[in-house]
């Protein structure tokens, strides 16, 4: 039987020289300073007043200029309902959106590893007709479901018969790959379409519409991202789980998330950032009710150009969660991972 | 769909409930139906809408609008009519660098030609793949040296892979390197962990904004610089190069981190005995790191390349506030491209530059992960 030990720590156990120390703090301090100048410009913009943004360079509060809230007052008090209705929005979407996505594609991802498809050419060439028997029935007029049903009718008969005599088909990779390609598409050729879709079934200005839009077009990269976390995790821990009698379903649950959960908390961390930030589809899919932060902030450019110190305020209460959640979070990133987990 | 799901080792025996052993022999379809049908819902509509979209013009007759089918008429106008200089760019005549680029890179192309077709792993499909593969990137590179090392100017293609391949090979050598340093044992590295994740936070529209004032030459922050060197009257962003260069160093602030992440957390779910047997065996850190990290670490590095690659090519909030894809339209990004004409109301002709798009992502994609996955997986 396996021992899962674990270890906190990081891959590099050797003790690191003074002079290797030393370079290693410059060039991490020196990125620091990157990343975080244009974050400090954000937070000193968000305590001046127009006035003061417009004049010139103001680096230091209180020596270079006086800081005000009025910007902090506008946001919070003035705007209030405006400020608060597409944060509650932004938050529902994008955590419901990134747990279903998360579950879904880690499903998916470890299933396209450790199982072995196979999509025969015959059922894929009788999906295409069906298709294409569906796309003709609308395009001829014909109402929606009707086309659906076309389609759904045609494809269980053609699978059943016609599609049995192809023996070739398609293996994993593949659909790895398909599912990836779903995101070359740009969101601008996209969003028209997705747009009809929920106007049709009255879905236009929901969470749901958001939630599901967010879901299918974060699940590729879900997928593709535990793909490589679960082909890490030894498959002898999962075999003697089997051979102790435990289903696909209790060995996925608990012996592959646990130990992918470094894995699974970076995916989770990104594709909440992505739900959290996405601009183009919510500014089609929403409009007063469902509406985002990320269109409050892009409301703020103005006729008389960009308000900037309303602007930095709104980006400054948007990220501020998100960093709460990636301090939370980055210990089970940090936390030792599969250590000696088989042995012999 | 006939999956034949074969649970490479994970038969298991459960006696106890049938409907759970009935559930377990369905288990492969049980994983990957919900995400495949949700992916297929919300891919082939919006493929096929926008297709038929960039075969036709939006024309407006007595009751409204409607799209009239006019076959490849919008992709005849990116590739030969007067959208050609926009999409394309125009060529200049070709210089000696510009000569040399191009006859070192075909004939890297054609040795490496050479050498699979004097292989051993010949076959028919593999070798009109690549001949096919090669004639294409043959094209891509004409395009580019053309526009680019001489006086011409570059359309929107080639800004854009000018984009996706300066930012995401940036990108990745941050990203690596951070990753490298941050998993040493440093007092500290927590924070530096936390900190480095911070650019991908921030809301794309917002990032663009934040950069358009950082680098505002007259009230920017950088405007001490600017000064001394004299350029707070002229807008540097008026330069075609610095202009792109402002939308890179955007882009690059913004998604190192993504890159910095994933290898992060690759790196640190290594087994640890190898590197402690190595070390043992008297390996120093750059051995260790080309002989045992770097193979570990390359199916996740090739994965999220290939996520960047692809986000890459849709680039389009930056170049559009920052630049507003100008001066004229040097910065301006495929996505950009199809959004700006989506607005003039050409719609189809929006369809077919996004298409055009998909057709090179697409391109790209596939080169590349059939250049790279057969080594991740030999590693």
């Amino acid at each position: 039987m396996a021992s899962i030990r674990r270890r906190g720590g990081s891959v590099s156990t050797t003790s690191i020289s003074f002079p290797a120390m030393t370079l290693s703090y410059i060039a991490l301090f020196a990125w620091t300073f990157v990343v975080l100048f244009p974050l400090y410009w954000l937070a000193v913009t968000a305590l001046k007043t127009p006035l003061e943004v417009n004049g010139g360079p103001f680096y230091i509060p209180w020596r270079d200029f006086q800081p005000t809230l009025d910007s902090w007052h506008y946001i919070f008090f003035d705007l209030r309902e405006d400020t608060f209705r597409p944060y509650t929005n932004t938050v529902v979407v994008g955590l419901t959106s990134t747990a279903i996505t998360v579950l879904l594609g880690s499903m998916a991802a470890y299933a396209l590893v450790r199982m072995r498809y196979q999509v025969g050419f015959g059922a894929i060439g009788s999906f295409v007709i069906a298709l294409a028997i569906a796309v003709v029935v609308v395009v001829a007029g014909g109402p929606w479901p009707v086309g659906l049903v076309a389609g759904i009718a045609v494809f269980v008969l053609l699978l059943q018969t016609v599609a049995r005599r192809f023996k070739r088909g398609v293996g994993n990779d593949d659909i790895a790959f398909w599912m990836i390609s779903q995101r070359m598409l740009p969101p601008v050729a996209t969003v028209i379409p997705i747009y009809i879709f929920f106007q049709q079934l009255q879905l236009l200005d929901t969470w749901a519409a958001l939630i599901i839009t967010y879901t299918a077009a974060h699940l590729p990269i879900v997928v593709w991202l535990m793909r490589d976390y679960f082909q890490s995790v030894p498959v002898e821990l999962e075999e003697s789980a089997a051979i102790d009698g435990a289903s696909p379903y209790r060995i996925f649950r608990s012996i592959v998330l646990p130990l992918a959960v470094p894995g699974l908390v970076a995916t989770f961390l990104f594709v909440l950032v992505f739900a959290w930030n996405e601009y183009l589809i919510a500014l089609f899919l929403t409009s007063a009710n469902a509406q985002t932060l990320p269109l409050t902030v892009a409301a703020q450019n103005a006729t008389r150009g960009p308000q900037w110190w309303y602007m930095s305020v709104l980006i400054l209460i948007m990220i501020g969660p998100v960093i709460a959640m990636a301090i939370a979070l980055e210990r089970y990133i940090a936390k030792g991972l599969l250590v000696g987990a088989v042995k012999g | 769909m006939s999956i034949h799901a074969s649970p490479r080792a994970l038969r298991a025996s459960s006696w106890w409930r049938p409907v759970a052993a009935r559930l377990d022999r369905f288990a492969g379809g049980v994983f990957i139906l919900p995400a495949v049908l949700v992916i297929l819902a919300f891919s082939i509509f919006p493929l096929l809408t926008s297709l038929y979209v960039s075969l036709s013009r939006l024309g407006f007759s007595e009751g409204g609008v409607q799209l009239k089918f006019v076959g490849f008429a919008n992709y005849a106008k990116l590739l030969f009519g007067i959208d050609r200089p926009h999409f394309l760019g125009v060529s200049g005549p070709l210089t000696p660098i510009g000569i040399a680029v191009l006859v070192a890179i075909y004939g890297l192309f054609a040795f490496l030609l050479y050498r699979y077709a004097r292989g051993p792993n010949l076959t028919v499909g593999g070798l009109v793949g690549r001949v096919l593969a090669t004639a294409i990137a043959g094209a891509l590179v004409w395009l580019v040296v053309n526009t680019i090392l001489t006086s011409g100017r570059p359309g929107t293609l080639v800004v854009t892979l000018v984009y996706v391949a300066v930012d995401v090979s940036v990108q990745y050598l941050l990203g690596l390197g951070l990753a490298l340093l941050v998993v040493q044992h440093l007092p500290g590295r927590r924070f530096f962990r936390v900190v480095f994740l911070l650019p991908m936070m921030i809301t794309p529209v917002g990032v663009a904004y934040l950069f358009r004032m950082l680098v505002d030459t007259s009230k920017g922050p950088l405007y001490p610089l600017w000064a001394h060197f004299g350029l707070t009257d002229i807008s540097w962003v008026t330069n075609p190069w610095g202009a792109r260069l402002a939308v890179m160093v955007g882009d690059i602030w913004q998604w190192t981190p993504f890159i910095f992440i994933v290898l992060l957390a690759a790196i640190e779910t290594l087994p640890h005995e190898l590197v402690e047997a190595a070390v043992v065996d008297g390996a120093n850190r750059l051995q260790v790191f080309w002989r045992i990290t770097f193979p570990q670490i390359l199916p996740a590095t090739v994965t999220v390349v290939l996520i960047r690659i692809i986000e890459g090519f849709k680039i389009v909030d930056l170049p559009n506030v920052l630049t507003n894809g100008g001066p004229g339209t040097a910065t301006e990004s495929l996505t950009l491209h199809a959004y700006t004409i989506w607005r003039a109301l050409d719609i189809g002709g929006s369809a077919a530059v996004a298409y055009m798009l998909l057709i090179v992502v697409t391109f790209v994609g596939i080169s590349y992960v059939n250049l790279l996955r057969p080594r991740a997986a030999a590693a």
